[in-house]
């Protein structure tokens, strides 16, 4: 049997299918070892760092993990405590002390005062546990809630691309449609423009980006695009 | 054992299984879905989750459940049968869910649940083995962690004639024939799954057992192409 990698990097695979045989090569996400041989656990594409092989998701829910920054929705005020959506297949939670740096007593205040419920935030993860109790944290700065803007969600899998490499596609989306714009790892996206057409385009460029996720140089087409746009009218009903 | 050969009513040979096809993505709402059809037999799958599991204390916080409803719907076989579920689709439930949760990375998701429904349009024996093939597929589409993917056939005897893919005809053969369903992991060398109608010399038994485990090597080949097929042009960034 020969030794290494067996398929190709960024090749589509599928449950079962054996990536690598021999111990120079470490399961990542995705991927398990199993005797000699490392296997894929997803339908996905094949990601080669150094050593590490992983899998890159082609579809499925999200996942909660450690770190992520994400975008909720209040569901619950309990005492001293919120209850978050996040878009995973169970319920966050947002407890009192994590939620401001300052010294709140639950007795005397009322917390709603801060978050409500039906309120957007913006939070980060900051544990789950074994058992998938998710807690977040809003303490630092950029953490807020989220009271004006545009809200809609797109499919977990394909935020990575939506953000790029290191944020580019970001980048060009904040500069050529002038808003604000935080994507949440779980796949919710907030917009705020200053007007309402700014947003929409931001919307539209987005989801284009979704459809079209596994095209090359798609940020310098979407550069294109926008200022293309721009000009038209009719999409602006929707 | 003595007499003239057994032929079988379409014209088969004992090994050869009826024409399948694949098709992904049917339903538009489910998370993972896939039609599987094998000759005259159609079965739907359709694959919701990962969700939370109610009633709350069927959920284990260390390992998830997998979750199957197979529904023979009404209108699928020659005499109407009545919708409401009936002893054997709650077994034929139990039983795709188990033969599916040893594919399944379950310990992945605590407190969770993934529901798998299967729908049978069209039944012409076979359908719990449909309903595997196609419930694999779908369960692949939704993107759950897996560790292979299950390939699932009948085997039997007509007579003493062994063979594969037994139809409804062959099923009722007047002189009795025994249907053995078969699921079969084909990387990890598992069976998953299997029943026994009729009865069976445990020579035969044996030889019906290998060629099924072959043919499910061949369908398993076959979910792999269409997934394939499926998401190619993914492929680049």
């Amino acid at each position: 049997m020969n030794e290494g990698i067996i398929v190709k990097p960024r090749s589509v695979v599928i449950p079962g299918e054996t990536l690598a045989r021999g111990m120079d090569y470490l399961p990542g996400k995705g991927t398990y070892r199993e005797g000699e041989e490392i296997i894929s656990s997803l339908l996905g594409l094949v990601d080669i760092k150094g050593n590490v092989l992983r899998i890159i998701p082609l579809k499925g829910a999200y996942i909660p993990k450690k770190d992520d920054n994400v975008i909720g929705r209040i569901k619950d005020v309990g005492y001293g405590s919120w209850e978050v959506d996040i878009n995973a297949p169970v319920t966050a939670n947002l407890l009192l002390q994590d939620a401001t740096s300052a010294f709140i007593d639950k007795d005397l205040v009322d917390i709603r005062r801060f978050f409500d419920v039906g309120d957007y935030i913006y939070a980060r993860v900051v544990k789950v546990s074994k058992y998938m109790y998710i807690l977040l944290s809003t303490r630092e700065r950029e953490y807020k809630k989220l009271s004006t803007g545009l809200i809609f969600k797109i499919k977990p899998v394909k935020v990575p691309r939506v953000i790029g490499k290191r944020g580019s596609m970001v980048n060009v989306l904040k500069s050529e449609t002038n808003t604000e714009l935080i994507i949440g790892q779980n796949g919710v996206v907030w917009i705020r423009g200053k007007n309402r057409v700014d947003e929409l385009l931001a919307k539209k460029a987005i989801k284009y980006i979704e459809e079209h996720a596994h095209e090359k140089g798609l940020t310098d087409k979407i550069k294109e695009l926008i200022s293309k746009w721009r000009d038209e009218d009719g999409w602006k009903k929707d | 054992m003595a007499g003239k050969k057994i032929k079988r009513p379409d014209g088969r040979k004992p090994d050869e299984i009826r024409e399948i096809s694949y098709e992904l993505g049917v339903i538009k709402n489910a998370d993972g879905s896939a039609k599987f059809k094998i000759g005259n037999t159609e079965a739907i799958a359709a694959v919701y989750g990962p969700r939370e599991l109610h009633p709350r204390f069927l959920q284990d916080p260390n390992k998830g459940m997998l979750r199957c409803k197979y529904n023979l719907m009404s209108f699928s076989v020659s005499e109407r049968k009545r919708p409401a579920p009936t002893r054997r689709d709650t077994e034929l439930s139990l039983v795709i869910a188990n033969a599916l949760s040893q594919c399944v990375f379950l310990e992945k998701y605590p407190k969770l649940v993934i529901d798998v429904f299967v729908e049978v349009p069209q039944a012409d024996a076979g359908t719990r083995c449909a309903g595997i093939c196609a419930a694999s597929l779908a369960l692949a589409d939704a993107g759950i962690e897996m560790k292979e993917l299950a390939g699932s056939i009948s085997a039997g005897a007509i007579g003493d004639l062994i063979v594969l893919d037994l139809t409804k005809e062959e099923e009722d053969w007047p002189k009795g024939a025994t249907d053995i369903p078969i699921t079969y992991l084909p990387r990890q060398k598992l069976i998953t799954g299997l029943q026994l109608d009729g009865d069976i010399s445990f020579a035969d038994f044996k030889k019906a057992l290998k060629m099924a485990m072959e043919k499910c090597k061949d369908l398993v080949k076959k979910q792999e192409e269409v997934l394939k097929a499926r998401y190619k042009g993914s492929d680049e960034e």
